[in-house]
């Protein structure tokens, strides 16, 4: 992904991270500019139309399907998979009586995958972005062995990670020979283990955002913190991080929110009884019980849950460049 | 050499759609929504003329010439180049060409491609070659290879106008070309700009906030203000006899006395401010009877010690230095007016003994230097202004 | 003290960090050469067989140029749409401007299993065979909003002056646009298709709920991790990995090397 290298800021999330390309409120430009855009402004409804219908039919309108879905009623004596549009509300008290421990504990570990991957994700953005600026091609380099996972599959890295944390992998053997682990201990098949595969196949998504933003951090602004007596600590405490947070917004958001829905790891690294994630029962609810609605109602569910913790989120330690 | 064979083309160029040519604005009227940016203007830019359309920012200068460019629609009125009218005409097909505010080099092509764009575009023969002589005349053949990126600004806008007149558009623009240069720069490339207009004889349209850029480079300014020409002239004209409160104070400084005609002499009238007879005369003032404001600027007073004045009591003020500030070649003073307010005195250095704050003096000045306006005016119009296009 | 600490701290975890990335690849990598037999599950010996004949596994080459078909047509479609997008968004302005920014954002704040769940319900009610053709459809879908705000960067950098001194030289509204605005977006929108491909190729959630019964890539290893994954799925792993890397490091070899050129004229 040398091209994320080469142009400053283009990243996935780069702009979520980055500078507003309009920032609300006032505008900067004089009435000639304006009156320019006007004008042309039919044009720009026939650029944006075709991409919007499309979002329009395939994102939108799914989404109130899914809600129709989520109010259907299965008629007595139906075959399976067979139901008529209704307004059975009584859905959501079902599925939410059921599922709300897998419902929170996916937010638990997607939070856990968050705090880990920033954690691990800050100081690799801060290495690339900040201490090898310059340094061109490395940081090509680098860059390129973020994003390049994603074609190895990551179901296959997942699978990877079960292998070698398998009981009989290497890992567990030496960690049971220095007596980290107990001799029946195991990581695969624990939450400890689901979480580690959440932090690992997000990072990505954590540390370009972050990049993003680091890259054009200057770095003057540093040095003027350490010139006026603060630590490298305070300094970094107090001007780069504050000035970094809209990258760690970005990388954050996009982080908990596809681990917050994930199942593959869940799945792979995970056992059947204390792991089991919201996207692991919507799928089978789909696909394996065959129960439409309730399938669909735990994903609205999840929807406007997530959509509720992002909104607060952003309140809180918001930042109007997020897009 | 090359300056001069560019010329010659140029002028023999004439004939197609370029070397110059009259650019006429038939009552052109430009209004955004709820806002009026241009309110039925009439110009007319004789060929070969260096004209500036001079105001402050949002008086709708900007908007005229992005009209002229193509760039904006008129809402009302015609423009027309050598009798041909290009309303309608869109940006790419009109002899127009401009050099942009922060030039907009094509930051991905070189410099000589840059140069080059236009006459490409219009599949002109030998562009290549004539680019390169375009880039000669503006002293930077040598760099033809490189990025705009790696020029500096000085030869970006080099650069910037090269692009525009190798095209020999029928009428140049100029929108604040020189506005991202230091001071420094900016009065050499004042000088260049106007040497390179005589040379190439093109009509230059120079849109620009710096009311010394315009008149240093115009043969022609019109000041602009609110969507209306208030005034256009030679610059001389304009600064000697303001015909409107605004343009006396955005251009250069004025003191504006309130008073009432009280006398008619013939070719003077003698206006009464606060119990001074002030003389203005007749072919001098905008208004003849009533309410007037007597213009003089700062530095046509001479500020005498109360002793020494002697004589007409007319077009004479008494009163008390508020403030002072020594230049070096200059001092200027503030200096309070009982009943007319505080005029600004601009004094030469001739070695004389310097007031201070508190001196008693009386000023004066040659009736043929004071200028009359309408006293129904705002006395301080386009002073604010003057002040914001003053600062960097 | 703790200067040094922090000198060395940084690099640190950012080595063990990207360790941490490649870890599995690199077991990926090395089991390509297992010689595995039916599962891939410990070493049994080394082997080229598995390289000298990737689609051994038939089924694993079909999954493959279903995924790579996917990804081709999915992406020239959310790029084109979302540079268009991108280019109106930043470039014009509407009424409902709000609403069309929200519109994006959206879809980067759903997760994929409602993405894929919301379109599979849309897909059943309108009665739609799952195929390649659904499976093309989601993921332009979940890919436009990835090449929007990617793009968007890139336009709101882009000075509006340049198209009009493109105009005001006598070039025509769609010379402007091929001439200046296009080749000074390339770069924003190339990285934007790498993305939008990589994400394609390899979305499996999305995929596996409106894919009916054909295979990608990533489902086929979803399923096939239960009775193990043929070593040949190794194979394609790692090649398409060291592509990407080839593709990516050589580009960037190629501009910096032309930068240098440029430098020195």
């Amino acid at each position: 992904m040398s091209l994320l290298a080469r142009n400053r800021g283009n990243g996935p999330a780069a702009d979520a991270s980055g500078k507003a390309a309009r920032p609300g409120g006032k505008d900067p430009r004089s009435a000639g500019e304006i009156g320019a855009e006007r004008r042309r402004s039919r044009m720009g409804y026939w650029l944006i139309l075709p991409g919007f219908a499309f979002m329009l039919l395939f994102f939108v309108l799914p989404v109130f399907s899914l809600l129709a879905t989520s109010l259907y009623a299965k008629p007595p004596g139906a075959d399976v998979g067979q139901f008529v549009p209704a307004l059975q509300f009584g859905n959501y008290a079902d599925v939410l009586g059921a599922y709300w421990q897998e419902l929170l504990r996916s937010f638990a570990f997607a939070l856990v995958a968050t705090v880990a991957a920033l954690l691990i994700g800050y100081p690799m953005a801060y290495l690339v972005a900040v201490r090898l600026r310059g340094r061109k091609l490395l940081q090509g380099i680098l860059l390129v062995l973020i994003i390049a996972p994603f074609f190895t599959s990551f179901i296959l890295r997942t699978q990877a990670w079960k292998q070698i944390l398998a009981d009989e992998g290497p890992v567990v053997a030496v960690l049971r020979a220095v007596a980290l682990l107990p001799e029946d201990g195991r990581l695969t098949a624990t939450a400890f283990a689901v979480v580690c595969g959440l932090t690992y196949n997000f990072l990505p998504f954590m540390t370009l955002p972050i990049y993003a933003n680091l890259e054009r951090l200057d770095t003057r602004l540093i040095e003027a913190g350490t010139d006026l007596y603060a630590s490298p600590f305070q300094t970094f405490r107090t001007v780069t991080l504050p000035l970094s947070m809209p990258g760690v917004m970005a990388g954050t958001l996009l982080t908990f929110i596809p681990a917050s829905g994930d199942y593959i790891n869940a799945a792979l690294l995970g056992n059947n009884q204390d792991t089991t994630m919201i996207g692991q029962v919507i799928d089978s609810r789909f696909f394996r019980v065959v129960d439409y609605p309730g399938a669909s109602a735990l994903s609205f569910v999840l929807m406007l849950a997530i959509l509720a913790l992002v909104i607060l989120y952003v309140r809180r330690f918001g930042t109007k460049e997020l897009l | 050499m090359v300056q001069e064979r560019l010329a010659e083309e140029t002028t023999t160029a004439a004939g197609r759609d370029s070397g110059g040519a009259d650019l006429v604005l038939d009552s052109v009227t430009k209004r955004f929504a709820d806002f009026v940016a241009v309110d039925d203007l009439n110009l007319t830019i004789p060929a070969g003329s260096f004209f500036a359309l001079l105001g402050p920012s949002g008086c709708g200068k900007t908007t005229t010439l992005r009209m002229v460019a193509g760039l904006e629609q008129p809402t009302s009125g015609t423009l027309s180049i050598g009798g041909r009218d290009i309303t309608r005409t869109g940006a790419h097909e009109r002899p127009v060409n401009t050099v942009f505010q922060n030039y907009a080099l094509f930051p991905h092509m070189s410099v000589l491609d840059n140069v080059a764009f236009g006459l490409k575009r219009r599949k002109i023969r030998g562009a290549e070659a004539r680019a390169k002589s375009a880039l000669e005349l503006v002293e930077l053949g040598h760099l033809a290879a490189r990025r705009p990126g790696q020029l500096s600004g000085g030869q970006q806008q080099r650069v910037a106008l090269a692009r525009a007149i190798v095209n020999r558009p029928a009428v140049l623009l100029l929108d604040e070309p020189l506005g991202a240069l230091d001071m420094k720069l900016r009065r050499q490339m004042q000088v260049e700009l106007k040497n390179i207009q005589l040379e190439v004889g093109l009509t230059f349209v120079h849109v620009t906030h710096d009311q010394e850029e315009a008149m240093t480079m115009a043969d022609t300014v019109a000041v602009m203000n609110a969507g209306r020409v208030e005034q256009m002239g030679a610059p001389r004209e304009l600064y000697e006899l303001p015909r409107t409160a605004f343009v006396a104070n955005f251009l250069g400084k004025s003191n504006l006395v309130p008073g009432e005609v009280i006398e008619d002499r013939g070719d003077a009238v003698v206006v009464n401010a606060r119990g001074n007879r002030l003389t203005v005369l007749k072919e001098r003032a905008a208004a003849h009877h009533g309410r007037v404001l007597v213009g003089i600027r700062p530095e046509k007073l001479k500020m005498m010690w109360p002793q020494d004045a002697a004589g007409d009591p007319d077009n004479m003020l008494h009163g008390r230095v508020a403030d002072t500030s020594f230049t070096g070649v200059s001092t200027d003073y503030l200096v309070d007016v009982p009943g007319v307010g505080r005029l600004g005195v601009f004094s030469q250095n001739h070695g004389q003994q310097l007031a201070r704050p508190g001196d008693e003096v009386v000023l004066c000045w040659d009736t043929a230097h004071a200028f009359g306006l309408d006293g129904r005016e705002d006395s301080s119009a386009g002073a604010a202004e003057a002040a914001e296009a003053a600062a960097p | 003290m703790r200067q040094t600490i922090g000198r060395w701290l940084v690099p640190a975890i950012g080595g063990l960090a990207f360790l941490f990335l490649l870890v599995p690849i690199a077991y990926v990598f090395a089991f390509s050469f297992n010689d595995a037999g039916r599962t891939n599950l410990s070493w049994r010996g080394f082997t080229l067989e598995n390289w000298q004949n990737p689609c051994g596994a038939p089924a694993v080459c079909q999954a493959l140029g279903n995924s790579l078909q996917i990804g081709a047509t999915a992406t020239l479609l959310a790029t084109i749409l979302g540079t268009a997008i991108a280019i109106g968004l930043v470039r014009y302005r509407f009424r409902f401007n709000a609403t069309a920014n929200m519109l994006i954002f959206l879809p980067l704040a759903t997760p994929e299993v409602v993405l894929g769940a919301s379109l599979l319900a849309q897909f059943l009610n309108l009665g739609a065979d799952l195929g390649m053709g659904t499976i093309i459809i989601a993921h332009t879908m979940f890919c436009i909003s990835f090449v929007v705000v990617t793009v968007k960067a890139r336009v709101a950098s882009l000075d509006p002056k340049l198209e009009e001194a493109a105009a005001d030289l006598y070039a025509s509204p769609m010379q402007a646009f091929w001439r200046v605005t296009f080749p000074l977006l390339l770069p924003g929108i190339v990285a934007a298709a790498l993305l939008a491909f990589a994400m394609s190729f390899d979305d499996f959630i999305i995929t596996n709920f409106n894919s009916g019964n054909v295979d990608t890539f990533p489902k086929f290893i979803y399923v096939a991790a239960t009775r193990g994954i043929p070593a040949q799925a190794n194979v394609i792993g790692s090649a398409m990995f060291i592509v990407a890397l080839l593709v990516v490091i050589g580009g960037q070899v190629l501009a910096s090397r032309r930068a240098k050129l440029l430098a020195a004229r």
